[in-house]
């Protein structure tokens, strides 16, 4: 069998695959949080809850209506973005001129509400969500049996970040958000409609999450408490990365993923905490981030 | 010019004549709060005033660095919850008087504050809170596989031990007195620190960094100053906490109590000396409420989150002190 660093081959794979899907999940996650940052200055701790009901919303859905995961991967992001939509005109829209450490609060109550709600209807434990039929199965490598839906999760994530990154950077829209976070004001008197963008752009953020959400689903089990485990290690994943750039959220994601997978290869004891590690070391070298330009 | 300063001494008069009415109202508080302290028991389970008062005593720790120097902790369970272990810990494996255990879980709490706040200082705002997070849920896991906190099953069954040696504590009064002692001890600490000098130097942090920096104030120091004793005193409240529940578990340390603090402070009012001891005992009372039904706490602790930050920001005292009646018994309320 053939080894590598004395560990053999397969696990390392094992391991290296099991971190890339973690690390789409960051990467995914982190880049919502750091577009919704950099238009509203918000910190959305509700980005744990909203990846949550992404993966509920999937699994409602085939329960009482019976649609399947292509058409849930679809809506179940749509039904989040729009929640959110309402979440921001409503409630969240009124704190922007505030200190912006009660948005990180409002939305923190948010999260709890959302989770406690889903814990109070569904109890805590997690429910299975099948991949669809295409996907199972696994291939060989070779060197490795890669699951077919993981390899799905990991190249389907890449498109999303990667689309995003073009829509941010390429497109018109992406020009007017990307302007309205310069300067807001300078923006609107050119008569854009920031407000809105403004709303458009945390709808996209809790669609991606909630895209995110829909894609765990078959790997990790759909629970209430899914969110919260996750979006602690992905606010240490955007410190890393520092919020200013999309592309920096994004290589931060799968990098910090790999490491966290490496680590359970050589060290599993401390994989929980490895990302919280690097977190540190980095506060040290580079305050701002590995890409930060810093606020 | 002599008009301007006619005008100033008038009104400087005014605020000393209103701020006497302020003291004179807050003595009469105190005194008031005092004995209804000292009563107390004869009224209500001494169980949950302990635990009030911990909790009071942990709010207004954290309220420490929130309110007088303007940073958002999200890590302070680490610093409750350590404590909690380290006394528990020190107490039943060592052998330890309670007042030592606590000294200890105090010591133990300090230096995680130091080192959390060392890290969390480099950055501001935001990532400050989110660092402090992330630093937090790392201490949970490691306390979640450490030896000496038994991961899951938390330390059990603590000693209450005798107080120097000698007062059992194990008489529910004696332990009510002791608790209320503690907690007396902290505030007196709380309110000497913030109208220190240092306190001064730390409101000023808070309202204008950059000016503080250009007055050759080494904010950093300060900041980590702040941090440290707000850590210490948030240990004194969960070492206090350990010895009269008689365990250390993993709730302590884990992200939902550096919520709860939050929600306490925020509720009571952020920035007043007193307002975290009733944000805490509204929380408190409300999970001991709500403990015996199915409904989940986190769904009310969640709605009053939002409701706090969207209609009253300045809190139960806040809104108390900038309200015509507490405006007229001359509080002054800022933020």
């Amino acid at each position: 069998m053939t080894m590598i660093f004395g560990i053999p081959l397969q696990a390392f794979m094992g391991q290296l695959l099991i971190g890339l899907i973690n690390g789409s999940f960051y990467a995914l996650l982190s880049l919502g949080l750091a577009v919704i940052f950099g238009l509203l200055r918000v910190i959305n701790f509700a980005h744990g809850a909203q990846y949550m009901l992404g993966a509920f919303v999937a699994m409602l859905m085939l329960q009482y209506f019976g649609i399947n995961y292509w058409f849930a991967l679809l809506l179940a992001p749509i039904v989040v973005g729009l929640f959110g939509a309402v979440i921001e005109r409503l409630l969240l829209s009124r704190l922007y001129k505030l200190d912006h450490l009660y948005g990180l609060l409002f939305t923190f109550g948010l999260a709890l509400t959302i989770e406690g709600t889903f814990r109070y209807l569904y109890g805590s434990s997690g429910q299975p969500y099948a991949p669809p039929p295409a996907l199972t199965g696994a291939t060989n490598l070779g060197f490795m049996f890669l699951p077919n839906y993981r390899g799905w999760v990991v190249v389907v994530s890449l498109i999303a970040c990667i689309g995003t990154w073009l829509l941010i950077e390429k497109t018109k829209l992406g020009a007017y958000l990307r302007a309205a976070t310069e300067n807001p004001t300078l923006v609107q008197a050119f008569g854009v409609n920031v407000p809105m963008l403004l709303t458009l752009t945390y709808a996209l953020g809790a669609g991606l999450a909630a895209f995110a959400g829909v894609l765990a689903a078959p790997i990790y089990q759909v629970s209430p408490l899914m969110g919260s485990n996750i979006i602690i290690v992905v606010f240490a994943v955007v410190v890393v990365g520092g919020m200013g750039s999309i592309m920096g959220a994004i290589v931060t994601g799968y990098m910090l993923g790999i490491a966290e997978g490496l680590t359970k290869v050589f060290y599993p004891e401390a994989s929980n905490i490895v990302i919280f590690v690097i977190m540190a070391i980095v506060l040290l070298i580079r305050p701002a981030g590995l890409f930060g330009r810093d606020a | 010019m002599s008009h301007v300063v006619h005008s100033t001494t008038t009104a400087k008069a005014a605020r000393t004549e209103r701020s006497a009415t302020a003291s004179k109202a807050y003595a009469a508080f105190l005194g008031i709060g005092l004995v209804l302290l000292i009563v107390a028991p004869l009224f209500f389970y001494p169980i949950f005033l302990m635990k009030l008062l911990c909790f009071a005593l942990f709010a207004c720790a954290f309220n420490l660095l929130l309110g007088y120097t303007g940073l958002l902790s999200f890590g302070h369970a680490t610093f409750f919850g350590g404590a909690a272990y380290f006394t528990a810990h020190v107490v039943k494996e060592w052998g330890v008087t309670p007042e030592i255990g606590i000294l200890i879980g105090v010591a133990g709490a300090a230096m995680l504050g130091l080192v959390m706040g060392f890290f969390a200082i480099r950055r501001q705002g935001i990532y400050f809170a989110m660092i402090t997070l992330a630093l937090s849920q790392m201490f949970f896991f490691f306390c979640l596989q450490a030896s000496f906190t038994h991961g899951e099953d938390g330390i059990q069954s603590v000693p209450r031990g005798h107080l120097f040696g000698f007062i059992d504590l194990n008489n529910t009064t004696s332990m009510y007195y002791f608790v209320l002692a503690v907690f007396l001890i902290g505030m007196i600490v709380i309110w000497r620190f913030i109208n220190s000098p240092f306190g001064m130097i730390l409101k000023s942090i808070r309202e204008n960094e950059q000016r503080a920096i250009s007055l050759g104030y080494s904010v950093a120091r300060y900041k980590l100053g702040a941090f440290v004793m707000s850590a210490a005193l948030a240990g004194m409240a969960g070492g206090t906490k350990a010895l009269v529940f008689q365990f250390a578990t993993l709730t302590d340390v884990g992200w939902q109590m550096s919520g709860e603090v939050i929600l306490m402070t925020l509720l009571g009012g952020i920035g007043t000396l007193i307002g975290p001891i009733f944000g805490a005992g509204l929380v408190v009372t409300l999970q001991n409420y709500l403990a015996t039904s199915q409904f989940p706490v986190t769904i009310i602790t969640g709605v009053v989150f939002m409701v706090c930050v969207l209609l009253f920001r300045r809190g139960i005292i806040g809104e108390f002190y900038a309200s015509r009646l507490g405006r007229k018994l001359g509080f002054e309320h800022r933020r």
